[in-house]
């Protein structure tokens, strides 16, 4: 019999979620797309009842679903494990305000950096911002803990913290549809400034009320149905919570199991009982030590990440192996292979770019965005990036600590999307306090590393409709930029002289490259006209092959073989183009002097 | 665990991976099998090796299959088909797409494509399956279909009746597409019974 019926949905962790956001009653809901949270609202601005949109950034985001909150009504904000490091400072004092409609904030950690900078472990964000954190570990949970947390919310007069990993947004597995609830609050103004107005006299109240509160919390989490203890053999007991969960369950599938499903705050007294209950405890957990340390402090023994690792995620061989190292298989070694880390699409406009930095003597303090992958070889282009919008403030750091030395070397490059994240404010310092680098806006119109999502400068909200498009040159002058230029980067050689003579001025200047991304949707509609090699004229000189398009190909011949196909003898080979693949954008054919590429149409 | 089935799915950003893992999926569910799916977005998009990972039974808990216990490879690029050699043991079975992409260092000429590259999996002893899904998916008139050519040869080794999956494909594939869909899985099917 089938698993899936009317009311049995085959759906990812980020669909069950923006499911359960429907079904708990949310009204309105803010988030920045970032991998792995991005299909949340995505698929939340297809339920028609709930206001979606994309903020900005993940501070804009939350400070949205705080005005939300206090407006009466239930509110979500999303953004990936990063992003809240951006809301941070509307989180911590929303701690102290409280709510009035139910508010559930949510983290969407990235253990192993499948697609980010670093893997922090945002569970310490509870305990830092004083703070419940609920952790389900699979989709079906995901969806029904997040309405337990709309309903925490409103009972505790608390934000919510929500944390999922990647291994639970991009799972999929079955979800049950369940009851459509409403927030127990009155949609309104409703003026309360002791609790909404954080100044001094009133935060220290307030101060008071989140301790108050935290011990409330404290006794629910000792009561509550989601820490549950799962019978089975007291040898060896476990206490875990998210994903973790999942692997414990079938490396020891006989044992005796405390799952949290709030990891903040800690029941102190269950786990307390559950430890003395069992011969030997472990602790299994992702990335930090968080319960562990929690646990310990209580004075309860307990083995954690002396046996299992703080690095990258976990699966049920490592969590079995890590407590039986003698029950691991023997694996069958890798094969040696040539790497294939991800690549620019065929057509990019990014790669015309990033083509002319690989030519000069720059240092190029680079972003986080697709064009990040400006890095690889063979362009090899981009010398920094550590975080949303540091491409412009770091370039102008450089600046100043280097003076004449740097002059002429730093070129900064950041996407439209993360410009307008968090670039702006630092353009805005770069005019201020007179930098000489370059700055590069990489505008192709969409936020395209995530899926294609939209910004305000697409022209188009989270739903596709028409909406306000900044004009980026007004911006930058606006604020100050005197030379502001706008280059394609699929023409190379104009793109390559408008850089040069940007980077040569004395002055702060701006490059804007701009040319629409391949996979948005008006693009891929086009007609495809690719290019091919004229194979009787390609003389070898691998100009083409050093943009690095994964529609060209290297094919290396041996001297008979190059006479025997009337080639010089001493050619080393030609270059072939992959009509499949190549998206016409003509990059190569600039750099060609041979002219030996070309299309249909102009033969 | 022993009573749950493991399905690799693996092959190059772009190949239609996510949508021949899901009709996979959706037809184990469909035959009231419990299943989970993990899958990669975002950045390994971009052309890089990605996988998905299925794994299916009376009730699944981690969505992850552990190195050494794929039952089942599907493989959508020949390198990209040894690349996962430490997730098979000496009975999985191995059904490759016979086609190559060139990875970035190959295409610039730093590095060649590895030779008879399927040996590193036949020499232990593992069965592998060639086929030859972009020439057959030519033949039923759509190259996009390929990935459903590897359903299809991945369908004869699952206890699935081909009933439910042609009910997928009538049910979750958009109409003006069903039918070359569905040459494509009978297509696969053939390759592998």
């Amino acid at each position: 019999m089938s698993k899936l019926s009317d009311q049995s949905l085959w759906m990812s962790g980020n669909e069950a979620i923006a499911m359960g956001a429907s079904e708990a009653g949310v009204k309105v809901a803010s988030g920045y797309p970032g991998t792995p949270s991005t299909e949340i609202m995505e698929n939340l601005s297809t339920y028609g009842e709930v206001y979606t949109e994309w903020a900005p950034n993940e501070k804009v985001g939350l400070e949205v679903a705080i005005g939300a909150s206090f407006a009466g009504v239930r509110a979500l904000a999303t953004m990936k494990h990063v992003g809240v490091n951006v809301a941070a400072d509307p989180l911590f004092t929303a701690s102290y305000t409280g709510v009035r409609g139910g508010l559930v904030v949510l983290t969407a950690d990235d253990p192993e950096m499948h697609s980010s900078q670093n893997e922090q472990d945002n569970r310490n964000y509870a305990y830092h911002s004083k703070l419940p954190m609920i952790e389900p570990s699979d989709p079906a949970e995901a969806k029904d803990m997040l309405k337990e947390g709309f309903r925490l919310s409103e009972e505790f007069d608390t934000p919510v913290l929500f944390r999922i990993t990647t291994r639970i947004a991009h799972v999929k597995g079955v979800v049950d549809r369940g009851e459509m609830e409403q927030s127990s609050v009155t949609k309104g103004i409703e003026k309360v400034p002791a609790k909404f107005v954080m100044l001094p006299a009133n935060a220290r109240n307030r101060r008071k009320v989140v301790e108050e509160r935290m011990a409330k919390l404290i006794e629910f989490a000792e009561t509550t149905g989601i820490n549950r203890v799962e019978e089975g053999d007291r040898k060896r007991g476990f206490i875990t919570s998210g994903v973790s969960y999942l692997y414990v369950k079938e490396a020891f599938p006989e044992a005796a199991v405390f799952k949290l499903g709030m990891c903040w705050p800690l029941p102190e007294k269950k786990i307390r009982e559950f430890a003395d209950s069992v011969d030997e405890l472990f602790v299994v957990e992702e990335l930090d030590p968080f319960l562990e340390h929690h646990i310990k402090s209580m004075g309860i023994n307990c083995r954690g990440k002396e046996l299992i690792t703080n690095q990258g995620e976990l699966n049920t061989a490592i969590v079995r192996g890590s407590i039986d190292p003698a029950s691991m298989p023997t694996l069958f070694e890798p094969a040696q292979l040539p790497m294939r880390p991800p690549n620019m699409c065929a057509g990019c406009p990014h790669r015309g770019l990033f083509y002319n930095l690989s030519k000069l003597d720059v240092f190029v303090s680079g972003d986080i965005g697709c064009y990040t992958l400006g890095f690889l070889p063979p362009l090899s282009a981009m010398d920094s990036c550590v975080c949303m919008g540091a491409a412009v403030t770091i370039a102008h750091g450089m600046d100043k600590a280097l003076g004449e030395e740097g002059k002429s070397k730093l070129v900064s490059v950041i996407g439209d999307s993360t410009f307008i994240h968090s670039g702006v404010t630092g353009l805005i310092n770069s005019v201020y306090n007179e930098s000489s680098s370059l700055l590069v806006i990489l505008d192709n119109r969409i936020t395209a590393m995530t899926g294609q999502q939209n910004n305000p400068l697409s022209g188009y909200n989270i739903k596709g409709e028409a909406a306000n498009t900044i004009n980026l040159e007004e911006l930058c002058r606006a604020v100050g930029v005197k030379h502001v230029d706008e280059v394609n980067p699929h023409e190379v050689k104009e793109c390559g002289r408008v850089v040069r003579e940007a980077l040569e001025r004395d002055e702060f200047s701006v490059v804007i490259s701009r040319a629409p991304c391949v996979l948005l949707p008006e693009m891929k509609k086009q007609p495809h006209n690719p290019y091919s090699t004229v194979l009787e004229n390609c003389n070898g000189c691998k100009a083409c092959v050093k943009l690095g398009c994964p529609a060209i190909s290297w094919q290396a011949m041996t001297p008979e073989e190059a006479k025997a196909k009337g080639y010089r003898e001493k050619q080393k080979g030609i270059a072939l183009i992959n009509e499949v693949q190549c998206n016409g954008c003509g990059q190569c054919v600039e750099l060609c002097k041979f002219e030996a590429i070309d299309r249909e149409e102009e033969k | 665990m022993s009573d749950t089935g493991n399905i690799l799915f693996s092959g190059v950003g772009g190949q239609g991976i996510l949508l021949a893992s899901e009709v996979t999926a959706y037809a184990l569910l469909a035959a009231g099998f419990d299943a989970k799916k993990s899958e990669v977005h975002g950045m390994a998009q971009r052309g890089g090796s990605v996988t998905a990972q299925l794994r299916y039974g009376k009730k699944v808990y981690s969505p992850l299959i552990e190195p050494g216990s794929a039952d089942i490879q599907v493989a959508f690029e020949m390198m990209e088909a040894a690349r996962y050699l430490p997730y098979l043991h000496k009975d999985s079975k191995v059904i490759v797409n016979s086609q190559k992409i060139l990875p970035p260092a190959v295409a610039t000429g730093q590095t060649e494509y590895p030779e008879n590259v399927l040996d590193v999996i036949s020499d232990q002893g593992i069965h592998v399956v060639t086929v030859d899904a972009f020439d057959l998916a030519a033949e039923v008139g759509e190259v996009k279909t390929a990935n459903v050519v590897m359903v299809g040869a991945l369908s004869t080794f699952l206890s699935v009746d081909v009933s439910v999956y042609e009910e997928v494909i009538n049910t979750r594939v958009p109409e003006r597409f069903r039918e070359v869909n569905l040459k494509a899985f009978a297509a696969g099917r053939k390759v592998s019974q």
